[in-house]
């Protein structure tokens, strides 16, 4: 490539610039043109990141700034804080039941994130270990359900646990993971299909049941996927808002989850309803609630890019 | 392998069946381990099958014949009466509605989202060093919950005093009334779906990183553009890709609730403009407010109808334009 038509190119729209791909280097053809060149284009590229990663971390720096002012500046749109009120993290526990809505919505999401791991675990290893008639049509079946919208058997399912008595319990926001999911399973189908299958004929050898394979040669072995779909259903149950709407909006307010409880005080306190706009606790309230999801991210942060790039790789 | 197979099945059926007369031993050893293996697969793959028998067909047959009744909560009782819930969809101007603003929404957002997602996914493979850390910096949104999220997009995007049209008048622009003005409902929901856009980036990272470089390098050699090269190597190799996000996109979209719920029906009281009334929001109205379970399901049938259409069409028209390379899939 000659060095014009590397210096007209500086000049183009520069997402063009960014759009294109890493040359080789940028070393062998050393000509002035080129170096200028690439300068330019990285510093686009640069700026364009930082640009991207400020816009995207605004509204957090907003909500963690708002989280800290008086009832009256919350909406002053200033990052620093004129009034400093940091009580307001002490106050909100008081003023919401933070506390029950946080232990509500974290023993649904240890429930809810620990069965479906492990019913879609067994359930995998069926369809990656084991040869039997209808193997390929029950696991197509599966994919084909993850296309289904979920609006279909909404209203079934609710009364199915209306039947059962368990409307207005937190039953129907984990029970079924008992049964496997279809995404998860899988996701670890295609990590039992990579051990080795050496391994469990030998353990057979040994004389290995077949739930011996599972537990004690494939579960071991498979904990990273382990940890994949534990944090994926620990990210959804916790954000989760349509079940709780569904399954426990009515009565104490004690027995809600947390998305459904901020939900709830978003209307509660805005003037409209009667509230004095102490939208400062509701501020503080959904930052709480983020931090976990932002700790969880910080500690599996590889697993969460390796989940969501197999989801691409299904299609 | 297969020699393996054999043999760790005839050792381990030895203990099993050692009390069989020896002629027949042989061949009834194969039988009985196969059936004892499909058996035991079975037994593995039980726990989905329970569940989608009762919560995927059974509900959905189940479903259907709300759909056609008159069902009522208190009783638990379904009236059939004929097609009267579909008839009533097509008379309530509602339904209608919601479903022009979904279908709205979902061609507005979904090319936006691959776009977007794209060039940012783009961006990141450009950069060597440093990629990682604006990674996570960018997929932080798709880890807040929704009504975090929200709550404070609730303010940002307010008309008066929020911070988006604070921002805009700074360079001179009247941002709009985001939240009141029914022209600007949808962008606004738009916006807040493309802050969190991230998951969608991630898999177009994937992908990207798998292009072999060398075919850059020998387009470029031959004198290509960086927009040739774009439109010539990079989409097609993702192709697949991009296919497989627009289908899930697009179901998405056809079925989002949680911001527009957050944003404007939230408050059961409260008038919010026709335009921000969405499909799956109308929904739960009918069916958790109103408890019209037999109106609702009908509903939900017809979504899951225009979903399957819509997909369909996707698929046909997908297939001409995806480039399977000859050893994948």
């Amino acid at each position: 490539m000659s060095s014009t038509i590397g210096t007209s190119q500086a000049t183009v729209d520069p997402r063009m610039q960014a759009l294109g791909i890493q040359e080789a280097g940028g070393k062998s053809p050393a000509s002035p043109g080129r170096d200028v060149k690439n300068v330019v284009v990285k510093a686009i590229l640069w700026v364009l990141l930082i640009g991207f990663a400020l816009l995207f971390l605004y509204p957090f720096a907003w909500l963690l700034s708002a989280s800290l002012k008086p009832r009256g500046e919350v909406f002053d749109n200033r990052l620093i804080p004129q009034t400093f009120q940091p009580q307001n993290y002490a106050d909100v526990w008081d003023k919401l039941p933070l506390l029950n809505w946080v232990g509500n919505s974290l023993l649904i999401a240890i429930l809810a994130a620990g069965l479906v791991t492990l019913s879609s675990s067994i359930v995998a290893f069926g369809f990656a270990y084991f040869k039997f008639p209808g193997r390929n049509l029950l696991f197509g079946l599966i994919l084909a359900t993850m296309m289904l919208p979920g609006a279909v058997t909404l209203i079934p399912t609710y009364l199915i646990w209306n039947n059962l008595g368990f409307v207005g319990t937190n039953v129907p926001l984990w029970a079924t993971n008992l049964f496997g999911s279809a995404f998860y399973i899988f996701l670890q189908r295609q990590f039992f299909l990579g051990l080795p299958r050496e391994l469990f004929e030998a353990a057979r050898v040994d004389g290995a049941s077949y739930w011996g394979l599972f537990w004690r040669i494939a579960a071991p072995l498979s904990i990273p996927s382990f940890i994949i779909v534990f944090i994926f259903e620990f990210q959804a149950s916790w954000n989760n808002l349509q079940a709780p709407l569904i399954y426990l909006n009515f009565g104490s307010i004690e027995n809600f989850t947390v998305p459904l409880g901020i939900s709830y005080a978003m209307t509660a306190f805005s003037p409209g309803n009667g509230g004095q706009g102490d939208y400062q606790w509701v501020m503080t309230a959904a930052l709480l609630v983020t931090l976990p999801m932002l700790i969880l991210f910080a500690f599996g942060q590889r697993y969460f890019i390796e989940g969501i790039a197999t989801q691409g790789r299904k299609g | 392998m297969t020699a393996v197979e054999d043999r760790a099945e005839a050792e381990s059926s030895v203990a099993t069946t050692a009390a069989k007369p020896a002629g027949t031993r042989r061949k009834k050893q194969r039988d009985k381990y196969n059936k004892r293996e499909a058996l035991a697969g079975y037994l593995f793959v039980a726990p989905w099958v329970v569940g989608f028998l009762i919560f995927t067909l059974g509900a959905m047959i189940y479903s259907l014949v709300i759909s056609f009744s008159d069902y009522d909560l208190a009783t638990d009782t379904a009236v059939p009466n004929g097609g009267a819930n579909y008839a009533e969809l097509f008379e309530d101007p509602k339904v209608m509605l919601a479903l022009g603003n979904t279908l709205f929404y979902a061609v507005m957002a979904v090319p936006l989202e691959i776009a977007f997602a794209l060039f940012l996914a783009m961006l990141l493979n450009r950069v060597g060093k440093g990629a990682g850390l604006f990674r996570t910096l960018y997929y932080l949104p798709k880890m807040t919950p929704s009504v975090a999220a929200a709550s404070v997009f609730l303010l940002l995007l307010n008309g008066n005093y929020g911070a988006i049209n604070r921002g805009l008048a700074l360079i001179g622009i009247q941002g709009p009334q985001w939240l009141t003005d029914p022209n600007w409902v949808k962008p606004s929901i738009v916006l807040m779906t493309l802050w969190s856009v991230s998951g969608t980036m991630i898999i177009f990272l994937a992908a990207l990183k798998n292009v072999p470089r060398d075919l850059y390098e020998v387009a470029s050699l031959d004198g290509a553009g960086k927009v040739r090269q774009f439109f010539n190597i990079t989409v097609p190799m993702i192709s697949g890709t991009i296919f497989f996000n627009v289908l899930v996109l697009t179901i998405a979209a056809l079925q989002v609730f949680d911001q527009a719920f957050l944003l404007f029906w939230r408050n059961q009281t409260n008038a919010s403009p026709d335009a921000s009334l969405f499909y799956a929001v109308y929904l739960f109205q009918q069916a958790f407010r109103n408890f019209n379970f037999g109106f609702a399901a009908a509903m939900a049938w017809l979504i899951f109808v225009i979903i399957m259409i819509i997909t369909f069409i996707q698929v046909k028209f997908g297939n001409r334009f995806v480039y399977y390379e000859g050893d994948k899939n």
